[in-house]
């Protein structure tokens, strides 16, 4: 559980790097994020908070898409009408 | 028996999309120090499609080989393409001309490159992108058709290949809609926007990506004469646009679009 924990955390910091408000500002919400949930024990709990993390994972991963789907989109094609 | 696709992928390392390209001091190149480079947008889709092609049927791909020429810092691009699925990944190495920039390689010098490669390779389909957002020749792949005498469908938002018989069915953007072709292998395929949404790379794969094989070759190893034949006259920003101005009255609006003859 806890390297599960560990693990959603790197990803989620790796993703944080093209973060368009900036590295230092994704890192320390981030943290905070984390820190906030660090003494839960219920395992039931935990399992929870991982799966909104995950759900954050995959929102970030749609904005990185659609910020570059769109700048595509808006250079190479044009505006149908 | 039925063919199985060995493919190449060839991939361009590029300033990042989201940056805005600046001169150099020297007023002759792109600044490139301190920028963030990364995988072409249109490559990536080219990457994520053999490995959709590889999930979609069990022996349906035998390889997906990467390629891409130019620094050794096109190394980084390669291990995100192999983070994404790729089995292997070749670097041809250009030699940079003095610090500040490598030789800055013409689509024709590129398609021989990878004509040379492909057929190094024994590949059957290759599948790349429509265009470099650096250079935007949207060129290369063309070019590589016609050198290796192969079928060729770009601008492709949709590629399904019958098992069976090896005939690669690809849905064109064009102009005036949408177009199919169906073709035989081998085959070159450029990648349109529309074909597909690339997964963002878990950490685990890019770790994973670090064991996977990474080849170094040279123009020379490949028989290919790189000279340049086109020469950069001069390179200028767009001019910058005139500075807009506010109104108070619906009667100054008037008045200033009766000044510039818009009405």
């Amino acid at each position: 559980m806890r390297f599960k924990v560990i693990r959603q955390y790197k990803q989620l910091l790796f993703m944080g790097r093209e973060y368009p408000r900036g590295y230092k500002y994704f890192r320390e919400n981030l943290h905070a994020g984390f820190k906030k949930n660090a003494g839960l024990t219920d395992v039931k709990e935990i399992e929870q908070k991982l799966k909104f993390a995950e759900y954050i994972e995959r929102e970030i991963a749609a904005l990185y898409y659609v910020r570059k789907y769109r700048a595509m989109k808006q250079r190479y094609y044009e505006k149908d009408n | 028996m039925p063919p199985r696709l060995n493919i190449v992928v060839p991939v361009k390392r590029v300033i990042d999309f989201a940056i805005k390209p600046r001169i150099s001091a020297s007023q002759n190149a792109i600044e490139t120090n301190g920028v963030k480079f990364s995988l072409n947008p249109f490559c990536e889709i080219a990457v994520e499609e053999a490995v959709r092609l590889r999930e979609s049927s069990k022996d349906l791909v035998e390889s997906i080989t990467l390629v891409s020429a130019g620094s050794a810092k096109a190394q980084d691009t390669l291990r995100a393409g192999l983070a994404l699925g790729a089995d292997k990944a070749t670097l041809i190495e250009i030699p940079a001309i003095d610090d500040s920039k490598s030789l800055e390689l013409e689509p024709l010098a590129v398609a021989k490159l990878l004509k040379a490669f492909v057929k190094k390779s024994n590949a059957n389909l290759v599948i790349m992108g429509k265009q470099a957002i650096d250079d935007d020749s949207n060129q290369t792949g063309q070019m590589l058709a016609g050198l290796l005498n192969w079928s060729q469908a770009t601008n492709a938002s949709k590629v399904t290949v019958d098992e069976a018989s090896g005939v690669v069915t690809v849905s064109r953007e064009v102009d005036g809609g949408t177009e199919t072709l169906s073709a035989p292998l081998p085959l070159v395929i450029t990648t349109d926007l529309r074909l597909n949404t690339p997964r963002y790379t878990k950490l685990q794969d890019i770790m994973k990506a670090k064991k996977k094989k990474t080849e170094k070759v040279s123009p020379e190893d490949l028989g290919v004469d790189i000279s340049s034949r086109l020469e950069i006259l001069s390179l200028s920003e767009p001019p910058k646009r005139p500075g807009g101005g506010k109104v108070d009255s619906v009667d100054a609006l008037i008045g200033k679009l009766r000044e510039t003859g818009a009405i």
